[in-house]
């Protein structure tokens, strides 16, 4: 029985700010961050959106891309994301609901940095393979926080992306192995009631990032007994287009398997949502039998890896939604003071 | 809303995030908000409860350039009267749309989108918002296969 992804679907808000109007505030040189980070521009909530408004767009999306799933056969809901609208109070209540999906189902958020979702499609796997559940539905979703005038202002995005994890007939994508990968590593954080993360400059690199993202994939790479050339495509977490670049390099994937879905460059890292968004980019143009190996990231630390197959089902079912080009190409340029005022940065008393 | 208002906003959470309705079977017309008994029919009525499609026209709109408390960072913002495909007009916010752009007739569609917050960590009530219905990305999957196309090519 071929189990895997039924449906996927992607949400990403249409303000977008450039990196020059961002320099130009903090008197940055706009140059050395496009370069330096491989960023042109990055997408902006409006001041109506946040995590549940963007996973419930992104979870309507995969529900159209599976029309074979009833509402009462999601049987499991998780949201995966670090921009939770409250500490507590689910947002996974809020799109079960939104969707239709009540009252039978469990539901829960998810916390891992930027890999809280594809630990949820771990989840949901598993219970689609015991027989608990039909269908689960796993969401990454962020409306990123970034200090202003931090380096992280340049990429924290928003955006989501949502799976339908099923079995039978209606995979688009079979996940065929799994593996992941975690250590205690302080490279980035954020304690309760503060409103931006701390990270440690030059230590989100190596022993975080590269250290994560390239153990994760060469250990699905043995434990599947693939090599780079056995798969189409790759797609890493992209907190900016150097990292996954450069892991690439170093497990010696071509940079052109890469290039389908790296879209850090235009979109910003929407942290739970960045290697999913990606891996929706994927599907949008992959053909049936093509492999793809998604690693994620989260810190603090770890990565979830994934070998996936795509079926003949995409070819019906990925017109069913938009594509990732669209929602990178409908956008609204702002300037810094409208953006302040959508990310709430004025402070009234 | 206070707090007082948490009970409101809770009773009217599911029609709000779905669009969610009355239908009549008996004398086959819609309703919104949803109600018990059809005000056409009365007793003869037989309602149920349904899911409307989201899609619609702007009957006719407003701009609001001073708004309440509650709304007042989003000025200038338009306030439309929708008209269902289905049949019943729904007040409502258009968004992803500038107020210059806005005419009556123009097809919008639901979107889930924040309405309110109340004040000190108050609840945040969601619900359904309609903005211009863009059905282009359609097309966009003809580009992106003839950009692959290209790049197999070289």
């Amino acid at each position: 029985m071929r189990v895997g992804i039924v449906g996927y679907g992607v949400y990403v808000p249409r303000l977008r700010i450039r990196v020059e109007e961002i320099a130009k505030v903090w008197g940055h040189d706009a140059r050395s961050y496009r370069e330096g980070l491989g960023i042109e521009e990055k997408s902006v909530p409006s001041l109506d959106e946040d995590t549940a408004t963007i996973a419930v767009e992104a979870a309507r999306n995969a529900m159209r891309r599976a029309p074979e799933v009833k509402p009462s056969e999601v049987g499991a809901l998780f949201v995966g994301s670090e921009s939770h609208p409250y500490v507590v109070k689910p947002t996974a209540a809020t799109v079960a609901e939104a969707l239709g999906l009540t009252p039978s189902l469990t539901a829960a958020d998810t916390e891992f940095a930027c890999k809280a979702a594809t630990t949820a499609v771990q989840a949901c796997l598993g219970m689609v393979k015991a027989g608990y559940i039909k269908y689960g539905i796993s969401i990454g979703a962020d409306t990123a926080q970034g200090a202003p005038r931090d380096a992280l202002e340049y990429t924290a995005a928003a955006g989501g992306a949502a799976y339908v994890v099923g079995a039978g007939e209606g995979v688009v994508a079979e996940v065929e192995a799994t593996y992941s990968y975690t250590q205690d590593v302080p490279d980035f954080w954020r304690r309760d009631g503060a409103s931006y993360p701390k990270h440690a400059g030059r230590f989100t690199g190596e022993p975080a990032y590269f250290e994560h993202v390239i153990s994760c994939t060469r250990g699905l790479l043995e434990k599947t007994g693939t090599t780079p050339k056995d798969y189409d495509y790759v797609v890493f977490h992209q907190p900016n287009s150097k990292f996954p670049l450069k892991a690439a390099k170093e497990l010696g994937f071509d940079e052109k398997k890469l290039q389908p879905g790296l879209l850090v460059n235009r979109l910003g890292n929407t942290y739970s949502g960045s290697s999913l968004i990606g891996l929706a980019a994927v599907l949008d143009v992959a053909r049936p039998g093509e492999r793809i190996l998604l690693t994620s990231y989260g810190s603090g630390a770890g990565s979830d890896s994934f070998s996936i197959r795509v079926t003949e089902a995409i070819d019906s079912k990925r017109k069913l939604a938009p594509p990732v080009m669209y929602y990178l190409e409908k956008r609204e340029y702002i300037d810094y003071s409208t953006y302040a005022k959508c990310r709430r940065l004025f402070k009234e008393r | 809303m206070s707090v007082s208002g948490v009970p409101r906003h809770w009773r009217s959470l599911r029609e709000r995030y779905r669009l969610l309705g009355t239908y009549c079977e008996n004398c086959k017309t819609s309703f919104f908000p949803p109600r018990k008994i059809c005000p056409k029919c009365r007793r003869k009525g037989r309602t149920r409860e349904v899911e409307f499609s989201g899609r619609g026209r702007v009957f006719s709109y407003t701009v609001i350039h001073v708004g309440s408390k509650t709304f007042e960072e989003y000025t200038p913002y338009i306030i439309g009267l929708i008209e269902l495909q289905e049949g019943p007009r729904v007040l409502s916010q258009i968004v992803d749309c500038k107020p210059e752009d806005v005419h009556i007739g123009m097809m919008v569609e639901a979107c889930f989108r924040k309405l309110f917050e109340q004040e000190d960590g108050g609840i945040i009530s969601y619900g359904f918002k309609f903005r211009p219905v863009d059905d282009s990305w359609a097309e966009y999957y003809d580009r992106l296969l003839a950009d692959r196309a290209m790049v197999e090519k070289t």
